[in-house]
């Protein structure tokens, strides 16, 4: 039973590293860059939470809402005012910038909340499940995380196929001057990539803050690192492959930390992407991408 | 009004002159060729009337209004549509969405509406996969709608090609050898599809081409190009027996 306990646990919170994984893998596809500040907009919704939630006392639903759209903005404003100027940058030069946005966040929060992580009250509340007589329990957060996790991926999915301004992005992802020649908006494509993976942030920051409810400015950078790993190992530019990274590195990382080594958790989560890039270098369900000239 | 005026067209590439004091004036239904020998700066031309290069000098005018400089959306907001040397199709989007993609301008519904899933959202869809199949019909490729971009064969990307570069709803269709790699008898067919595009969608249209049969059997008038400069322009068929266009095709 601890055993299914455990496997609950990692499947909960490989959920909420799918939620993140599919921010990176989105803006990836899309905009080709490495957005290493995309943990710390989780980071910023929790904060957004729980100022709506203490200072403001708005309900947690409504605070939730609130954060999704703050991180939105967020998203729209770092893309413009950080990463479009470099559009005809090296990818280093890029990589750099997403960095510096990511320790400007982190220190816009120190500035603002101080160093003393606060505690956050869950947003969740729906009720637990028990099964086998309440030999295992499923907590509430758990419950969440795995249901929104589900819903986002359904619901991205069918944007991304079945609509317009998704096969846009599908377009601007494949080959930008093309879809230029067709007339499609690539700034403004970018645009929305990085708008809908910063909302999703905020979901992520409100399930991981539920879930594990100290929140510090340095939140989102551990829960971000692992969660671009699992959008690597998933295959990264992969919508499904973010999902089953994600769940792969919650369950290894819960898994490792109760049989093998609570130190060494992490370590073996880094260790297993290594040996999959050697197996498969594009990942589980990447693809191979040939550069056009 | 010429549909297409272009005047003394000029751009360079470090120390080399690929397209010089280049002219030309496109009447409103031709269908007018492009050619010369590789590298004499064709696909260039093509490059400068879509805006993926800025023209060092000269002027693009299209039905009047001056094009020159602006940006790829805004030439082809502005009507001029093309396809590419080296295919370059959505290859991981299904034919039908390829040609949707062309669509996104011309059938507005918010981002919102998408996600939600308003009415709007499906009535606004349905017209264009309505839109789509009818680019779809003229290209045999009807049938292929479902068929991820990718797996057509050569032939068929290629007309695929031409139906997305149709759906942006241009005035001028630009083709850069759209027959190279077809054999006979796919190039006789799509010499009718050409003909027939053009007279149904009501475009004008300029093509580069090296297969003479494709040039000499539907091209109304021609220009040749060596060396980044104008040769000579003309009906076909007198350009075609000009000797200063043998030699450049033959070589000394
Ligand atoms: N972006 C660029 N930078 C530097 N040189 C270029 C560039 N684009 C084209 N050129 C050069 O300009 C010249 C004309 O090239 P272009 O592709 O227009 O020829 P073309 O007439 O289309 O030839 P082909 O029949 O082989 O397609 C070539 O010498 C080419 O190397
Ligand atoms: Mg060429």
């Amino acid at each position: 039973m601890a055993f299914l306990d455990n496997l609950i646990n990692g499947i909960s919170l490989g959920s909420i590293y799918a939620v993140i994984a599919l921010g990176y893998t989105l803006v990836y596809g899309i905009a080709k860059m490495l957005n290493f500040a995309h943990g710390d907009v989780i980071m910023v919704g929790g904060y957004v939470i729980f100022t709506a939630m203490t200072s403001m006392h708005l309900n947690g639903y409504l605070s939730v809402l609130i954060a999704i759209l703050c991180c939105t903005i967020l998203g729209i404003v770092i893309e413009k005012i950080a990463y479009k100027p470099l559009r005809q940058a090296t990818s280093l030069a890029v990589l750099i910038t997403a960095i510096g946005v990511s320790y400007f966040l982190q220190n816009m929060a120190l500035l603002i909340f101080g160093e003393k992580p606060v505690t956050f009250t869950s947003v969740v509340n729906i009720p637990k499940i028990s099964l086998f007589d309440g030999q295992i329990v499923i907590k509430s957060e758990a419950v969440a995380s795995i249901i929104i996790s589900v819903l986002i991926v359904i619901f991205l999915s069918l944007f991304i196929n079945k609509t317009k301004s998704g096969r846009a992005m599908l377009a601007v992802s494949e080959d930008k001057d093309a879809a230029r020649l067709m007339g499609i908006n690539v700034n403004k494509t970018i645009s929305l990539t990085f708008a809908i993976g910063s909302g999703l942030a905020a979901v992520a920051g409100a399930l991981l803050c539920s879930t594990y409810p100290v929140l510090s400015n340095t939140t989102g950078a551990m829960p971000g690192i692992k969660a671009f790993v699992a959008a690597v190992f998933g295959g990264i530019g992969s919508i499904p492959g973010a999902m089953i990274g994600g769940l792969l590195i919650g369950v290894i990382e819960i898994l490792g930390r109760a049989y093998i080594s609570p130190q060494l958790a992490d370590a073996i989560v880094f260790a297993v992407l290594i040996v999959v890039l050697m197996v498969k270098p594009t990942g589980i369900l990447g693809k191979k991408v040939n550069e056009k000239v | 009004m010429a549909l297409l005026e272009v005047k003394k067209l000029g751009i360079s590439f470090g120390g080399l002159r690929a397209v010089d004091d280049f002219s030309l004036t496109i009447e409103k239904g031709d269908l007018y060729g492009l050619i010369g020998p590789n590298g004499a700066g064709k696909t260039t031309i093509f490059n400068l009337l879509t805006g993926v290069y800025k023209p060092t000098d000269g002027t693009i005018r299209l039905d009047g209004q001056n094009i020159t400089g602006k940006s790829n959306i805004e030439i082809n907001k502005a009507g001029i549509a093309r396809t590419f040397q080296n295919i370059r199709l959505f290859s991981n989007l299904s034919v039908l969405d390829n040609v949707k993609a062309g669509l996104s301008n011309h059938y507005a519904y918010s981002t919102a509406a998408g996600i939600f899933r308003l009415p709007k959202y499906f009535r606004k869809e349905k017209e264009m996969t309505e839109r789509a199949m009818e680019l779809l019909r003229p290209f045999d490729l009807v049938d292929d709608a479902d068929t991820l971009a990718s797996n057509l064969p050569y032939g068929k990307q290629r007309k695929l090609e031409i139906a997305r570069a149709l759906a942006t709803d241009p005035k001028l269709l630009l083709l850069d050898e759209p027959a190279a790699g077809m054999n006979p008898k796919e190039t006789a067919g799509l010499m009718n599809t050409i003909l027939t595009v053009r007279d149904d969608f009501k475009v004008t249209v300029l093509l580069i081409e090296h297969d003479m049969f494709l040039v000499s059997g539907i091209c109304e008038k021609l220009s040749v190009l060596n060396f980044g400069q104008l040769l000579c322009e003309g009906k076909t068929s007198e350009v075609l027996s000009d000797p200063e266009v043998i030699k450049a095709y033959l070589g000394e």
